[in-house]
């Protein structure tokens, strides 16, 4: 018995590790009925893998039998591969002792599609509805919309899931096609609006009426897969744009793709997962959600691939010379937000230090800016007179010779002659 | 150089506040009375805690400060380190001197120190929450036993009490030799004799109940299968698990 469990649990394990989403952050359920489990509002990561990603749910598919063939996913028909599956008991039972010990925060459920759509979203309905009603469990639970599922089944899922999302896997419609035929953007925004409706329409009722349950309270997010097919930068980051203006989505993730098949429309077998593009796209994401950045600010006609050597923030300053230096003790709270080497906090931490008193470089250190890169551009009480006007290209020069990156192992820089 | 010997609580740190008001002798240094080496040249005044004037001086900072602040001056007291002991004694000083809102001007030192600590006090608390791995004993409770950088037990109390409430459990703070047990109705706090520490500390295999080594396997199990190789990234994961923390961890111990 417990040898084929563990069996079991590598496999579907293994298969669900390609899903990137392990927040546990934005539940609200709380432990009133003397139950296991309580939310924790920023979520907790219990441990980080060996390839640094946090694991914070027991992440697993219900089965990896699958009715379709897209050929990004290891889980395809036609992938030579040990098939299992879990029965709902033994998922519970997992999830409940793995609770109990401290080892997650939940559950983050996914499955293949075995035979149709609705079979497999009931399937996943009966172990929500069990943890939650029989063992009292209210830890967080994500779940994974299947797209096709009935609407009722898709609502019945949402009044127990803390978070649900379905994966829009390519940035683009036709990236999408060239790889699984069967699958289309359509069938993934239809889900995702019904349930946003949803969403905003319990919202609405639970301002008159306190009582009305929870539905989705952590929202929902999505996934694309990078480099696996040759959309640029800009169509990437314009469909996430877009995907969190008309779905309020909380999250868009960033996949690097990583080579699973020989299969000749795709990277090669061995070939490097593109994880510095990843990094940069993530970087883009938080610049454009708590930032104040527009898409188009960062990624235009003129710029569609982000700098690999340099963060999209420091590349926009850099493209965009005029606005700086900054005078950091009058300029206002979004102006200096765009300074790179300043963060959020340090931002806040600025206008509010800077009522009592000029900031000097020494208190602006200890707040915690990165003084090496920020003091480019701007001004405070004592920074010393500068004559000299640099140009772009030599103050990117001057931050890369300062900062040891740790993609760069040897410097490609070009020779500047003025 | 004036400095007041207090006795490292909480109490005495506010009466030594209160004990500066009321004569006002200009700069003075907090020092823990333990610790504290007599030199020639020093005035020295022993602190006497007293409960009505502690009081008197936190009421008052509840009154000026929000929560968000009581809360960093508790964690930064936590951290049980002298210079911050120093650094929280002349926050107050200075909050009471200045008009409201004095506690955001983060270009003053002492501001910056105790908002600084109370931040690590907090990554280890969250760090704890994290990190703790409960092992179900074949009575029926579950262990864990931890030696936290800082004291905070009394902050994640509230975190695992809500959490486990249909299970009894024990964590102990190995180093400062006290801890939290939860009988499924109240929490208390509890000291355990030098060997029923040591029990704890090295986990044997007759203590534990029969199901306990399986879940572990499938833990270590299901923490390699969600691994990417293709992606190893083993200097940011040492950044997110520090080393030090290992030994708690289930998945990092050898089978």
């Amino acid at each position: 018995m417990s040898e084929r469990i563990r069996e079991k649990l590598n496999i579907l394990a293994d298969a669900a590790k390609y899903d990137v989403s392990c927040s546990s952050s934005g539940g609200t359920r709380k432990n009133n009925n003397k139950g296991l489990g309580d939310s924790h509002a920023s979520g907790i990561c219990h441990t980080y893998t060996e390839d640094g990603r946090c694991v914070s749910l027991l992440k697993i598919l219900l089965t990896n039998h699958c009715i379709f063939d897209c050929a990004y996913c290891v889980s395809r028909k036609s992938n030579d591969i040990e098939r299992a599956a879990f029965t709902v008991d033994e998922v519970v039972q997992l999830t409940m002792n793995f609770y109990r010990r401290n080892f997650i925060e939940g559950l983050f459920l996914s499955s293949g599609i075995f035979k149709n759509a609705d079979f497999t979203m009931e399937r996943l309905l009966r172990v929500v509805k069990k943890l939650r009603l029989e063992e009292r469990f209210n830890g967080y639970i994500h779940l994974k919309t299947i797209p096709g599922a009935s609407d009722e089944l898709i609502r019945e899922a949402g009044m127990y899931a803390d978070r649900m999302s379905i994966n829009l896997e390519m940035p683009t419609e036709s990236g999408l096609k060239l790889l699984a035929p069967d699958k289309s953007h359509q069938e993934v925004i239809q889900p995702l609006g019904m349930v946003q409706n949803q969403i905003m329409q319990f919202k609405e009722e639970k301002k008159l009426i306190k009582s009305v349950p929870k539905f989705v309270p952590a929202g929902q997010s999505t996934q694309m897969v990078i480099g696996a097919t040759p959309e640029t930068d800009q169509q990437i980051m314009q469909t996430a744009d877009t995907f969190y203006k008309n779905f309020s989505l909380k999250r868009v993730y960033y996949s690097g793709y990583i080579p699973i098949s020989n299969d000749n429309r795709l990277p090669m077998l061995g070939s490097q997962p593109p994880l510095i593009r990843e990094n940069r796209l993530y970087q883009t994401d938080w610049l454009m959600r708590f930032y104040g950045f527009h898409v188009n600010e960062l990624l235009n006609d003129a710029n569609p691939h982000l700098d690999i050597d340099i963060d999209p923030k420091l590349s926009w300053a850099l493209r965009n010379l005029q606005y700086f230096p900054i005078d950091i003790n009058v300029a206002n709270y979004k102006m200096i937000l765009r300074i790179p080497g300043i963060g959020v906090s340090s931002a806040k931490k600025i206008v509010q230090a800077r009522k009592f008193g000029k900031l000097r470089i020494d208190q602006l250190q200890k707040i915690g800016v990165a003084y090496n890169r920020a003091k480019h551009f701007i001004k405070c009480a004592d920074t010393p007179y500068q004559l000299k006007d640099y140009q772009s290209t030599q103050i990117k020069s001057f931050i890369l010779a300062e900062s040891q990156s740790k993609y760069l192992k040897n410097d490609t820089n070009q020779l500047i002659l003025f | 150089m004036h400095s007041y010997l207090f006795d490292g609580s909480m109490e005495g740190l506010l009466s030594a506040v209160f004990e500066w008001f009321e004569r006002k002798p200009g700069k003075v240094t907090l020092k823990n009375q333990q610790h504290h080496q007599p030199d020639a040249f020093e005035q020295s005044t022993i602190i006497i805690s007293d409960e009505q004037n502690a009081t008197r001086v936190w009421k008052g900072l509840k009154k000026r400060l929000e929560k968000g602040w009581i809360r960093r001056i508790t964690c930064a007291y936590l951290a049980e380190k002298p210079e911050t002991h120093a650094h929280l004694f002349e926050l107050i000083c200075y909050l009471f001197q200045h008009p409201a809102g004095a506690e955001n001007n983060y270009g003053n030192e002492h501001v910056l120190e105790v908002a600084q600590m109370a931040k690590k006090v907090e990554r280890e608390k969250h760090r704890m929450e994290a990190f703790i791995r409960f092992q179900h004993a074949a009575d029926g409770i579950f262990y864990c036993g931890i030696d936290p950088d800082f004291n905070v037990l009394p902050l994640i109390s509230n975190h695992f009490k809500n959490r486990y409430q249909d299970q009894q459990w024990i964590i102990y703070d190995l180093n400062r030799h006290y801890g939290l047990f939860y009988n499924l109705k109240t929490l208390e706090q509890i000291t355990m004799k030098l060997e029923e520490e040591q029990n704890l500390s090295k986990t044997k295999k007759e203590v534990l109940s029969e199901k306990e080594n399986l879940y572990a396997l499938l833990w270590k199990d299901y923490f390699k299968s969600t691994n990417i190789p293709a992606r190893k990234n083993t200097r940011l994961h040492i950044q997110h698990v520090p080393k030090r923390y290992w030994k708690y961890l289930t998945e990092k111990q050898a089978d």
